[in-house]
């Protein structure tokens, strides 16, 4: 069985007109068995940049505590956040430093870069960055979500369209995977504001 | 110590000014004798493609902070994959400076250094110490001649200067204090304007400059 698969996760996100959505499931397990059902998956790195982490829960939760102590030094030094073309530059550089033992992480970035334009990308767990116009997804869910995604997405979605879109496509998909479910989290980030909502799904 | 550190710094000098769309550091380049190559010698360098360095004081010294310079800016550009901010790569070689202040069995490097680069932030210009202190500044200017020059650049110098009126100030500048003719091989001009991209003038370039000033 595969360490990516121990914990369970889904992940997406997708950009929309002058905003991005960013999606996980809320399921915490020990293989069959369902530890929490309000496992928190995404975390915010500053008010326009955030950061999905699937595949193993304590490797998710190390990295996270380690990217958020490098981004409070750089903002210390340089007086500004991190754009989210910088960051993910980063977390690649700090899972390829571990690349003969790796983190069991598969990140998903978003973030509004410069003139608050959509950014959103992943890696692998050694830190190939794979940037994408339109969505990214990640988890163990992760093949059910690519086609969820691909029939439902349209570019420039406003944020309410973007809501809708991105948790349909994730219930869709978590409902289809053992391992990962138990409701979602869906984050809005438009220039002006940050919308967090939590999706009951099929809880199972 | 104070005094130790002041008779390492020869008496070299080189200026700098900011405009609102660029930086212009000069420097006069004074060789030992009219037989050495003066193409061989160049003392203003390039540390990234939009930050450049010109030094008063010992010549071996600074090629070592060039050498640490670069490399530290070229790790930070591979750790972020952008170029490092003026800010950032003054505060790390003033570190290495301050370093060498404090640690056993070394002495502190005999330059000030004048660094000049173009970031987000705009136009910066930055002088190190071999303290290892840095300041920012509009105009300035180091070594031989300091305070007639700097007298010179408070009178003449303006926010809104153009990028050509700061060249022919520096030139005037150093003019006022140069013992013997001035020429465009015996001089050094490094400019970075708003594209980004630090560059030595050529001597053909400086003569031209020397005439307009004329």
């Amino acid at each position: 069985m595969s360490i990516f698969e121990y914990n369970g996760s889904a992940l997406v996100a997708m950009v929309g007109k002058n905003c991005f959505a960013i999606a996980s499931d809320r399921r915490l397990g020990v293989q069959l068995q369902t530890i929490a059902t309000d496992f928190q998956r995404i975390f915010k790195i500053h008010d326009k940049l955030f950061l999905g982490l699937s595949g193993l829960g304590s490797d998710a939760q190390t990295l996270h505590q380690r990217l958020v102590f490098r981004h409070k030094l750089y903002q210390l030094r340089e007086e500004r956040d991190m754009k989210p073309e910088t960051f993910a530059s980063l977390v690649s550089a700090m899972l390829y430093e571990k690349r003969f033992g790796p983190y069991f992480c598969q990140p998903v970035i978003a973030g509004l870069g410069e003139d608050d334009k959509p950014f959103i990308c992943t890696m692998d767990s050694i830190g190939a960055k794979e940037l994408a116009k339109d969505f990214v997804v990640a988890g163990t869910a992760s093949e059910s979500l690519y086609g969820a995604c691909e029939s439902m997405f349209k570019p420039d979605m406003d944020h309410e369209e973007l809501f809708e879109t991105i948790s349909q496509a994730l219930i869709s998909s978590v409902d289809r995977d053992c391992l990962s479910g138990w409701g979602g989290h869906v984050y809005i980030v438009t220039p002006t504001e940050v919308t967090e909502r939590i999706l009951k799904g099929r809880m199972d | 110590m104070p005094s130790q550190l002041l008779a390492l710094v020869k008496l070299h000098w080189g200026l700098k000014s900011i405009t609102s769309n660029g930086v212009v550091i000069a420097t006069e380049k004074k060789l030992p004798s009219i037989l050495v190559d003066e193409t061989s010698v160049q003392k203003i360098q390039i540390l990234t493609p939009n930050i450049g360095v010109v030094y008063s004081g010992m010549g071996p010294d600074s090629r070592v902070l060039v050498r640490k310079s670069r490399k530290q800016a070229e790790q930070y550009n591979l750790l972020y994959k952008e170029p490092i901010p003026v800010t950032q790569l003054v505060r790390e070689t003033a570190a290495v400076m301050q370093e060498f202040t404090q640690s056993g069995g070394v002495r502190p490097f005999g330059v000030s250094l004048l660094v000049a680069g173009y970031d987000d932030k705009g136009p910066q210009l930055y002088q190190v110490d071999p303290s290892g202190s840095y300041f920012s500044w509009k105009a300035s200017a180091m070594g031989k001649n300091v305070s007639n020059a700097k007298t010179f650049l408070e009178k003449r110098y303006t926010d809104d200067m153009e990028l050509e009126d700061a060249i022919h100030t520096a030139i005037l500048t150093l003019k006022e204090g140069f013992e013997g003719q001035i020429s465009g091989k015996n001089i050094e001009i490094g400019v970075i304007e708003a594209d980004r991209t630090f560059r030595v003038l050529t001597a053909a370039q400086i003569e031209d400059y020397l005439q307009e000033v004329e």
